[in-house]
């Protein structure tokens, strides 16, 4: 299946971050000497070789460690080669590592798993190799503007939060909620909207106090966010930023609730921690393996929540309620039958304007969602800076 | 108590305490970089020694299960550095910046690759002293739990203007640091008191990385120091050389990183990219008053020939 063209390229790669010697051996004209007698193609053949990059480390307790657990879930089959690369910066390094993987490990799918991969640098490499498909997890891709061999994947994980701020709700003493998050971007805002919808159809005069970080990992930021937050009289914290363990660790030293996020931190808060929204990416990673193995098209878009398997929550805490669990697993039987719309009108942002009409309603799967930009009533915080 | 002037006072204490549990690093690495350019030499690669000490201690304390010992390895390795450091600058026509990016990317290079696994364990974390326990303010309670390396911290500085001022081995420090030809002359060796100086100084930088990853924020990460240990290179400089000045600009630096995220708590929600940036724009101001001729009066005499 590998295409004898990646053996030109493979002299030519300019990649210097990665295998480096590897491919100053191709330099040298083996790989060239390899490629004319097949020598690695009958693996290569049979298997389904995928890129994965992660802009953080791979155990980072967060964003980077569901996307390596959903990897190595799949690299389990037999038949899948599966190929990482952490710490990989948004800048010209991701291109180069994404080259790397597609002239040295003949890649046939990338998936650059951070956001700002997508522009300029997916945009940039995808024209180069149009058999290879470019995977961005994220809600970028516009199939009127962007390459055919690009797509993106996104699980609807704020399917995941409304249900921990379901718990948070019933949970809060002092009706004020934090949220802890890095920037302003529509998927960010959405969580947040999420969650604050959530905890006020429990109880409608909680509010949700938020605080940006500016930034995706920043340890000293969110840690003085949650101290701020809990002095201000905040009883349950939740984040959205890379690695939540700061905050979910400074929540339990404080002896307040949280609410984790990207994967599992109960472990971190025996005492405190109610929930939490986790991806699941194995699922969607395994799909996509299938269809190139088919050698079916691979959609462009591919989204999903609780009802797809692309997100699940976190076990619940100690401090649950049995009140709130029901409540919870109401809520979550209905997104598993795909039938509850969280931004169904009348919705007001926080400044008093009017987003959504009574009798409107915008179901999960509406790209509308994806362009968010306002805070929904009930959030103290503001868009932008 | 009316609820707008308790936000305010959210905010002080917020400031308050940041000053507090931020400023303890910046206090130890320029302290550290304080006593090393006393001698007359530059250590740019201090923040290499915090991340290394940050990742050392971390992994100590969870190995051995003391938070303590975790401080000492901390301070070993940046001994170590810190050796390394000086070895490298007493060859000649080596220079002393140059060195000190490198053993900075070196030591952060080193902490992420070595620190891989640290990631995910818990270890113990350095115990606090409830100084609030007088207060039924529970903000003011959590601020002014202090940890004993702050403590240290505070006590260490004055010690160290003293040890300049009259002791016998802060007077060759000073010395070595005016002038290579006056010490010679007066029978010092240049090299050797130089690289003590420096490989105290790494200490101190490496308990510094100890506080970050044993106490606040906790837990070893990469994005962990976040360019602190440059920062508090830089405010070596407008401390004059000066500890005890070191310590109170240590306390405005973790002040101002606490300003950004308490104003958002308390709702004051314009202008939070401007607040998160206010230590940095405080690095600048302060560095254009500190480049007026008089202020630099308090630099050792050998860093300012060259």
């Amino acid at each position: 299946m590998k295409n004898p063209k990646l053996e030109m390229k493979q002299d030519c790669a300019i990649d210097q971050s990665r295998r480096g010697t590897l491919k100053s051996l191709a330099g040298l004209g083996l790989g060239t000497l390899a490629g004319s007698f097949g020598i690695g193609n009958a693996e290569a053949a049979s298997k389904v070789t995928m890129g994965f990059l992660y802009v953080g480390p791979r155990d980072d307790y967060g964003y980077n460690q569901a996307h390596f657990e959903g990897k190595s879930a799949i690299a389990k089959q037999s038949w899948i080669k599966a190929v990482d690369q952490e710490n990989v910066p948004e800048t010209i390094a991701v291109q180069k590592a994404m080259e790397s993987m597609i002239n040295l490990d003949g890649a046939q799918v990338i998936f650059p798993t951070s956001f700002g991969y997508f522009d300029p640098h997916i945009l940039k490499i995808a024209p180069k190799y149009p058999e290879v498909m470019f995977l961005h997890c994220g809600g970028l891709y516009d199939a009127k503007k962007h390459p055919k061999n690009v797509g993106s994947y996104f699980g609807y994980i704020d399917e995941a939060v409304y249900i921990s701020g379901i718990v948070a709700g019933h949970t809060s003493k002092t009706g004020k909620l934090g949220y802890i998050a890095a920037i302003p971007i529509p998927q960010v805002l959405r969580n947040i909207n999420n969650f604050t919808m959530a905890a006020r159809s429990v109880n409608p005069k909680i509010t949700v106090q938020v605080v940006f970080t500016g930034g995706w990992a920043n340890p000293v930021k969110e840690a003085e966010s949650a101290n701020s937050l809990i002095d201000q009289g905040v009883d349950v914290l939740t984040c959205h930023v890379d690695s939540p363990k700061v905050v979910v660790e400074t929540a339990e030293k404080r002896g307040v609730f949280s609410c984790g996020y990207h994967a599992d931190q109960s472990k971190l808060a025996p005492k405190g921690f109610l929930t939490g929204a986790e991806w699941n990416w194995s699922k969607i990673y395994l799909d996509y393996a299938t269809m190139i193995a088919k050698k079916q098209k691979i959609p462009n878009l591919i989204r999903g929540g609780f009802k797809e398997g692309l997100v699940k929550s976190s076990p619940y805490g100690k401090a649950v309620s049995a009140k709130a669990k029901a409540h919870a697993d109401k809520v979550r039987a209905q997104f598993m039958k795909g039938n509850f719309v969280v931004y169904q009108g009348p919705i007001k942002d926080n400044t008093g304007k009017e987003v959504i009409p009574k009798g409107k309603g915008y179901s999960q799967t509406d790209i509308w969602l994806e362009s968010m930009d306002w805070l929904v009533e009930g959030v103290v915080g503001k868009t932008k800076g | 108590m009316n609820g707008e002037e308790s936000q305010w006072l959210t905010v002080l204490i917020a400031v308050l305490g940041g000053a507090i549990r931020v400023g303890t690093p910046f206090l130890f690495v320029s302290l550290g970089e304080c006593l090393t350019e006393k001698s007359g030499r530059i250590n740019l690669g201090l923040e290499g020694n915090l991340i290394m000490g940050a990742m050392a201690g971390y992994g100590v304390a969870w190995i051995t299960g003391s938070a303590w010992l975790g401080v000492l390895a901390a301070g070993a390795t940046g001994v170590v550095l810190g050796f390394v450091h000086a070895l490298l600058c007493q060859q000649p026509r080596v220079n002393d910046i140059a060195v000190g990016i490198a053993l900075m990317i070196l030591g952060t290079g080193l902490a992420f690759f070595i620190g891989k696994p640290l990631i995910q364990p818990t270890a113990p974390h350095l115990p606090a002293l409830h100084l609030g326990a007088w207060s039924d303010n529970p903000a003011l309670r959590a601020a002014l739990e202090i940890n004993a390396l702050f403590i240290v911290g505070v006590l260490l500085a004055p010690a160290m203007a003293w040890f300049f001022r009259s002791s016998r081995w802060g007077l060759a420090i000073r010395t070595v640091g005016e002038s290579d030809d006056a010490a010679r002359a007066m029978g010092l060796n240049v090299n050797l008191v130089r690289m003590l100086a420096t490989m105290a100084g790494g200490f101190l930088a490496g308990v510094g990385g100890a506080f970050l990853s044993l106490y606040y924020p906790g837990g070893w990460s990469e994005g962990l120091s976040s360019g602190q240990g440059l920062m508090a290179v830089a405010l070596v400089i407008f401390a004059r050389w000066d500890p005890m000045r070191c310590l109170y600009a240590s306390l405005l630096f973790g002040g101002a990183g606490a300003l950004g995220p308490s104003l958002q708590a308390v709702g004051v929600t314009s202008g939070y990219y401007l607040f998160n940036a206010a230590p940095y724009v405080l690095t600048l101001i302060l560095m254009i008053a500190a480049s007026s001729t008089k202020v630099r009066s308090g630099m050792p005499g050998s860093l300012a020939a060259r």
